[in-house]
């Protein structure tokens, strides 16, 4: 028991972690490859200096990225070896594949565009760039493939008293990853977009380099108000989804202890109280819910205690019912972060089109910069959501998280990877923030030549190529 | 003709072929790091000279780890499971190994690349050796019970045979990392790294045959496998006198692929000696596991098979690129990005 609740909370902090991140990896690899296209296509030496400036930030990030990815992949093995005897099958295909497919791809083409800057010509530096870029949104494609099996199980059969798959077609084209996915790499492109136009806005306010910020401000924004908006799209798809294959995670993320009266009024407020399986101090807006689970203002959505008396028919006796005040705050929180980087965003976008960045009130700045967080919350609530919303169950209907767990691994040993994980994470957020906030401080001309650091003769070679 | 599992054997056998020749000699260029180099200057080539390979080369361990997974879920859950502690220590090293090339030189002060240096030096070190470790446990074999649970004790991950493993699998990805160097580097840097090699060679070749006498006291293997085990041996003994020669006479290149064959062979003899288990219990015979008890279902097996024949053609084709446009030497008169 106990190294069970410490394999979930390592899982739980390492995987939240790693999330951090992998957005900004997926987002950022993509807009700088959008720059890095328009100084090779329109010959504008700015739009190299801003690759090469976000780059910098990029780059630091990607490091870590990469590294606490490493260890999602050797925890399934290590800590929940049962789940990894029972799904390996159908699980291990996609982290396989995304191995073979998109680590090599994004590791390789990284290392080609750091070190090829001067020794590639300038449409093989860029086509380095976009194979990075695309072989990052090719992982988050196949871990979410393998992700979506956990919430739908499709393509397999039970064998053995294992998941053997026996349709990969329908594990890659599981509905769920068809909407999980675009979701994901929308709120990349969003996570990523609110960083530039934060770290722009705070120079806009400290008026350092204001051309060079004004520029990715403009670019920034627009990319954050269609990941902002394309992200709520796709999440409204999800919710259809949900209702359908999760009904259980779509209850407790409503808080919605009977089934709903028709149509569904939304819950945007309520004290739980999940012992006595009621809810005191509701504020509910009429035929929302509806909506968001069956795209119309009609349709009454089942509540959690229908489903768990449906579930113990079918699975027996038990308690199929997730932590229903964290399901439901979380599911309140993204939406709430979501709204508010769509109205930041759009207000943004209005200012850049209008030329007006300069006139910007310092309020709004101060609240772009503090924006940077915004999608990061939506991030972490939304995987909150989504992975406690499904509990008891690490597959879906097939195998519970508490059968999941290692059974030849000690409480000791859990504790001792959980502490050892904590303290090099802990010093790795330390150490990534200070050089995040040393490489903004300096901007975009030192950073330019930062590179060649206190080498005269370096300094020399360099600009003599570039 | 193999069979699929049977194959899938083979291909994680090769991942972790490639991944000891490959992230081998950036493991052995980390090392060398704190005693070759002599100066800042000279430290900042032999990092940048790995730089843009050491990732890539590090994906072999994970795809290594991806495939065991997907086609021997039982082996990737007991083995993974069962070396818990060793792996938790991999996992930090590793961590620590992978920002501190891109971190180090971010900052020009002494200090932080002085902490960053200990870093690149104990994970590379350090990597190999329990590595060395965990693949000498697995030869030797470990308490696997009949649930396929592995509930190793201290001794039976850490003993005389196994630390023997991870010497040698440390030495050698330490010579091959100074051939790697004398291959990319110029000047004095390059004669050192030469000249380390060479006074490496004797004592290197000393702890292989030990552990090859060990191996062949300690373990079943020559017993079960002994007949390809002894042609092995010979080819590997002949890389080795081939690679002591080339070093002799600077054909660098050569003599860092000559002693490429002997980590070939020498991740191969571990997988040809298991074959075709995947784990050996040291409880009871009966409990070893096998290729063909540990793997995924026939479809699984195929659809990878034909993902994996279709991939690793670009994989391939791509990672020799990268080689190749950065084959130049490195000198400190150049732009060094790390």
């Amino acid at each position: 028991m106990e190294a069970l609740l410490l394999a979930r909370l390592q899982f739980a902090a390492t995987t939240v972690y790693h999330f951090f991140f992998v957005p900004l990896s997926i987002g950022l690899a993509f807009i700088i490859a959008i720059m890095e296209t328009i100084y090779v296509v329109k010959g504008k030496e700015e739009y190299k200096d801003m690759a090469k400036f976000w780059g910098k930030l990029f780059l630091i990030n990607f490091a870590v990225g990469v590294v606490t990815g490493i260890i999602q992949e050797f925890q399934f093995g290590m800590n929940w070896s049962d789940y990894s005897r029972f799904v390996g099958d159908v699980f291990g295909a996609p982290l396989a594949v995304e191995a073979l497919l998109a680590f090599f791809m994004e590791s390789t083409f990284i290392g080609v565009w750091i070190f090829g800057w001067n020794r590639l010509s300038k449409k093989v530096h860029l086509a380095a760039i976009w194979l990075t870029s695309i072989g990052t949104a090719l992982s988050a494609f196949w871990i979410l493939a393998a992700n979506s099996f956990m919430q739908h199980p499709v393509g397999y059969t039970i064998n053995n008293g294992r998941a053997e798959m026996n349709d990969f077609l329908a594990v890659i084209t599981n509905g769920q990853v068809l909407v999980e996915y675009p979701h994901v790499l929308f709120a990349s492109l969003a996570t990523s977009a609110f960083l530039i136009t934060g770290v722009s806005a705070w120079k806009l306010l400290k008026k350092q380099d204001v051309d060079f910020f004004k520029k990715s401000f403009k670019l920034g924004v627009i990319f954050g108000l269609i990941g902002s908006i394309m992200v709520a799209v796709v999440g409204h798809w999800q919710a259809q989804y949900l209702v359908e294959t999760q009904p259980m995670k779509m209850a407790a993320s409503e808080g919605l202890w009977e089934t709903s009266e028709d149509p569904a009024p939304w819950t945007l407020f309520a004290v739980i109280d999940p012992a006595k399986q009621e809810n005191s101090a509701e504020i509910k807006i009429p035929g929302v819910l509806s909506f968001m689970a069956y795209g119309k203002f009609s349709g009454s959505v089942p509540g959690i205690k229908d489903i768990q008396a449906q579930y113990e028919e079918t699975y027996g006796p038990g308690n199929y019912i997730p932590p229903v005040r964290t399901t439901f705050w979380s599911f309140r929180l993204m939406i709430l972060a979501g709204v508010l980087m769509i109205i930041l965003s759009a207000y943004g976008t209005y200012l850049a089109a209008k030329n007006k960045l300069g006139q910007a009130k310092p309020w709004f700045l101060r609240a772009m910069f503090l924006s940077i967080f915004l999608p990061h919350i939506a991030n972490l609530t939304g995987w909150i959501m989504t992975e406690i919303g499904r509990q008891p169950w690490t597959v879906q209907g097939l195998m519970t998280t508490a059968d999941a767990v290692s059974p030849s691994v000690s409480g000791p040993e859990v504790l001792f990877s959980l502490l050892a994980f904590l303290a090099i994470y802990t010093a790795l957020m330390i150490v990534m923030i200070y050089l995040f906030v040393r490489v903004i401080k300096k901007g975009p001309k030192e950073a330019a030549q930062d590179d060649s650091l206190n080498d005269p003769f370096d300094r020399r070679e360099h600009h003599a190529v570039s | 003709m193999l069979s699929l599992n049977e194959l899938w054997f083979v291909l994680v056998g090769v991942l972790f072929v490639g991944f000891f020749f490959l992230e081998g000699f950036d493991f052995g260029v980390g090392m060398s790091t704190k005693f070759l180099a002599k100066t800042e200057g000279e430290r900042r080539v032999l990092i940048n000279s790995i730089g843009p390979f050491w990732d890539a080369n590090e994906v072999w361990l994970l795809t290594a780890g991806g495939a065991m997974f997907a086609a021997f879920p039982h082996w990737y859950a007991t083995l993974f499971s069962g070396y818990y502690v060793p792996l938790v220590v991999v996992l930090l090293l590793l961590i620590g190994r992978g920002v501190s090339f891109e971190y180090r030189s971010k900052v020009n002060s002494e200090k932080w690349k002085k902490n960053w240096d200990n870093v690149i030096f104990t994970s590379s070190l350090l990597v190999p050796f329990l590595f060395g470790v965990v693949f000498a446990g697995l030869l030797k074999g470990l308490p696997v019970d009949k649930n396929m649970e592995l509930n190793a004790g201290l001794f039976d991950m850490v003993n005389l045979y196994t630390v023997t493993g991870g010497v040698v699998v440390t030495i050698l990805c330490l010579v091959h990392g100074l051939m790697f160097t004398a291959l990319k580097t110029t000047g004095d840097l390059q004669d050192r790294a030469r000249s380390l090699a060479k006074r490496l060679l004797v004592p290197l070749a000393v702890l292989l045959l030990l552990f090859g006498a060990m191996t062949f006291f300690m373990t079943d293997a020559f017993k079960v496998r002994g007949g390809i085990l002894a042609v092995i041996l010979v080819l590997g003994i002949a890389a080795y006198v081939i690679a002591g020669a080339l070093m002799n006479k600077k054909r660098d290149g050569w003599a860092f692929a000559m002693i490429g064959v002997v980590i070939v062979l020498a991740i191969a003899s571990v997988f040809t000696a298991l074959f075709p288990n995947v784990m050996i219990s040291s409880i009871d015979p009966a409990y070893n596991m096998t290729l063909y008890q540990a793997s995924s279902g026939p479809y699984s097996l195929k659809i990878m098979t034909i993902v994996a024949f279709t991939l690793l053609p670009f994989v391939l084709g791509y990672q020799i690129w990268n080689y190749y446009v950065f084959k130049k030497r490195l000198s400190e008169k150049e732009h060094l990005e790390y």
